[in-house]
């Protein structure tokens, strides 16, 4: 065993046994260390939007740069603290239809080439043998399943009944996946306590 | 602008990148001004639990300290390497982000031990691919049969990789088609009341 | 009430204990086991070994928060030894992420000890930059441009390993590690845009979604989850790469014994379940 004399492990892990304790019940240790969390979180936010959106985006534009287009997107972000007032709340919608509508415009594209595109061609038999016979049969029935404009009955019905296989198939992987992860998690932190702080394993 | 940003993507022009740049810009700079209020929010929360004197409320004042000791320092002092703000996240953000989610593993096996029942054919099926799958992915799998992983990544591959894609393939549609109704004004929803 | 029913109603503090011990046990007492090598971590690990060394650099991208730290860590760092042991040149780019800077000061912390690597000679390190799809499509322009300085504050155009080095032509390949759905954002920039090729590391809970892109090939490999990070660590060690600590490989003793204990409480739920449904009808 060799525990670790650095302070900064046993406040680590002080921290760590905080949340853990909530295990057995909810208890001020833990929520000493969850409102803490909440605090530290926001005033670390708070310090990078400072250097990496509030000086380079905004003052070094305009006090350094003469970029004085600047003053646009700032007047936009201004009417969000219209929110304060009941009579001039409707202001926001200015701000928020901009970031809308250009996040929808961005979207569409990249959506077109990434899923669309890019997958359908994926899909396409080009080699003809039972894996990909079975992706193929996978892909079709799966959206068809997701097609309830049509009820699902007689041949129609019995195609979307194989496409449920399929998602089940998909989500009984996915759930595996999600175990491991989550295992992993607490592999990772039971390794700090074990290694960093108490030194009992390599 | 949703059009603009549309008929952007297709110029490979330096000036249509530069537009696509400021427009960015011009969102993250939006973005700080909603993050002002958000953490407006949070202190007005914090502040009426204070008043309030509500369940635990004098925690409230140790999240007040954390978040002004943490933006001080970070603000005052910087954020690189070797700074106050650098080991807080070091040895305080990263073991209490770390932690809280790695409670999920104690909660998904609960969870998995209560609820998950094979009732039926496709919940049975589901389970099945499940256990197979977490067999298959650690080596004690391949320890009981030797083909085992081989069989996981060809479920992967195959089936799994089938419906993903056609969820995908759904969910990319689904995104087209609301990204076009937010640009055309027929979904109006985000902007709040029925006008 | 009977046994099965009893059991059902189990504490539910017991099964935490139960999967507690699962990892604990095993870590303690060092069960380590053979790790198999997939398909998709041998053609990310094949693609970076085909980096020529001290040519072209990887550019490695850290887009992950504290919170997936234990499974994303570990592929970070494998990677990393991969390249400083075969003298390929890196560029750590702190991502689309805040907290991503973070994540690679501490995986260079921890590497480029062993390996005596140099900033500005054997890695760049570039800090983060707002701007997400905005930043990677500028790569694509002019790296130098995007971020100005390193992380360190140092001139990015009086860097000797960044001589020659533009843009994605520049860069033969951008592994993405990130927990969340960022790689796609390379996918769709980088890859659709520039024709730039890109692996991933990433979370187990994202794995099983992305390979559609594995199987079109907008990823060139995937490593996913712990076991993913394993894997290439065994394929590092296979190759004589120098590594001091395999911290997803020390892991996997315990990741199997907790996918047992998972398996059989999942098992044991559903007998227990028919026998009280089938008592209740017999009843």
């Amino acid at each position: 065993m060799n525990i670790s004399t650095n302070v900064w492990v046993w406040i680590a892990s002080g921290f760590t046994l905080c949340i853990y304790s909530f295990l057995y019940g909810d208890n001020p240790f833990y929520r000493f260390a969850e409102y803490l969390f909440v605090g530290v979180s926001v005033g670390w936010a708070m310090a990078v939007v400072w250097y990496n959106s509030v000086i380079p985006k905004i003052w070094t534009p305009l006090a350094e740069n003469n970029q004085y287009w600047v003053v646009l997107p700032c007047l936009l972000g201004v009417l969000v603290f219209s929110l304060f007032t009941k009579k001039q709340s409707w202001l926001v919608r200015w701000p928020i239809a901009f970031v809308m509508g250009a996040s929808a415009g961005i979207a569409v594209p990249v959506d077109f080439q990434g899923y669309i595109f890019e997958q359908l061609q994926g899909s396409m038999l080009t080699v003809l043998n039972v894996s990909n016979a079975v992706a193929f049969i996978g892909v079709v029935t799966t959206l068809l399943y997701f097609y309830f404009s049509k009820e699902h009955k007689g041949v129609f019905g019995r195609f979307a009944g194989v496409g449920i296989w399929f998602i089940m198939v998909a989500f009984g992987a996915s759930f595996g996946y999600t175990v491991m992860a989550r295992i992993s998690l607490l592999i990772g932190r039971m390794q700090f306590l074990l290694h960093d702080w108490l030194g009992i394993i390599e | 602008m949703g059009i603009l940003m549309m008929v952007q993507f297709f110029i490979p022009h330096p000036l249509s990148t530069r537009l696509y740049r400021a427009v960015l810009d011009s969102m993250i700079i939006i973005g700080v001004f909603m993050l002002v209020f958000a953490w407006r929010s949070l202190a007005y929360f914090h502040i009426n639990r204070i008043r309030r004197r509500t369940e635990h409320w004098w925690y409230s004042y140790l999240t007040f300290t954390g978040w002004i000791v943490t933006a001080a320092l970070g603000i005052g002092l910087g954020i690189g390497a070797g700074t106050p703000h650098q080991l807080i996240f070091n040895h305080i953000l990263i073991p209490l982000q770390a932690t809280m989610f790695s409670l999920l593993a104690f909660y998904i096996a609960s969870a998995a031990f209560r609820a998950f029942k094979a009732r039926n054919l496709e919940a049975g099926l589901l389970l099945v691919a499940a256990v197979v799958v977490m067999l298959g992915r650690v080596p004690i799998g391949q320890m009981i049969y030797s083909r085992l992983p081989e069989v996981v990544e060809w479920i992967m591959m195959y089936p799994n990789m089938a419906a993903q894609r056609g969820i995908l393939l759904g969910v990319g549609l689904g995104m087209i088609s609301t990204a076009l109704k937010i640009i055309m004004g027929i979904e109006r929803g985000y902007l709040g009341g029925g006008d | 009430m009977g046994f099965w029913s009893k059991f059902l109603k189990l504490d539910r503090r017991w099964v935490f204990l139960m999967i507690g011990l699962s990892v604990l046990i095993p870590l303690v007492a060092r069960i380590s086991m053979p790790t198999a090598v997939t398909p998709p971590v041998q053609n990310l690990f094949d693609a970076v070994d085909a980096i020529e060394p001290d040519g072209k650099p990887l550019m490695l991208a850290f887009d992950f928060a504290p919170d997936t730290e234990p499974e994303l860590m570990p592929m970070a760092t494998a990677i990393l030894r991969h390249c400083f042991a075969k003298g390929i040149k890196v560029i750590l780019y702190g991502g689309l992420y805040p907290q991503g800077a973070g994540m690679a000061q501490l995986a260079l912390e921890e590497v480029t000890a062993e390996y005596d690597a140099e900033s500005g000679i054997d890695y760049v390190f570039l800090g983060y930059v707002p701007g997400a799809g905005a930043v990677v499509l500028s790569m694509g322009e002019d790296i130098k441009g995007t971020f100005g300085r390193d992380y360190y504050g140092v001139r990015l155009d009086s860097l000797p390993m960044l001589n020659g080095v533009r843009n994605y032509d520049d860069i033969p390949l951008v592994v993405d590690i990130s927990g969340s759905s960022v790689p796609i954002l390379w996918v769709l920039y980088a890859g659709a845009r520039y024709g730039q090729e890109v692996g991933v590391g990433t979370t187990a809970v994202s794995a099983a979604q992305y390979y559609p892109f594995l199987q079109t090939g907008q990823f060139a490999g995937m490593l996913g989850g712990l076991k993913g990070a394993a894997e290439y660590e065994k394929l590092n060690e296979d190759a004589g790469v120098r590594q001091i600590r395999k911290r997803a490989s020390i892991g996997m003793g315990s990741q199997s014994i907790a996918h047992i204990l998972m398996i059989a409480l999942i098992v044991l739920g559903n007998i227990g379940y028919f026998v009280t449904v089938r008592k209740g009808r017999n009843a």
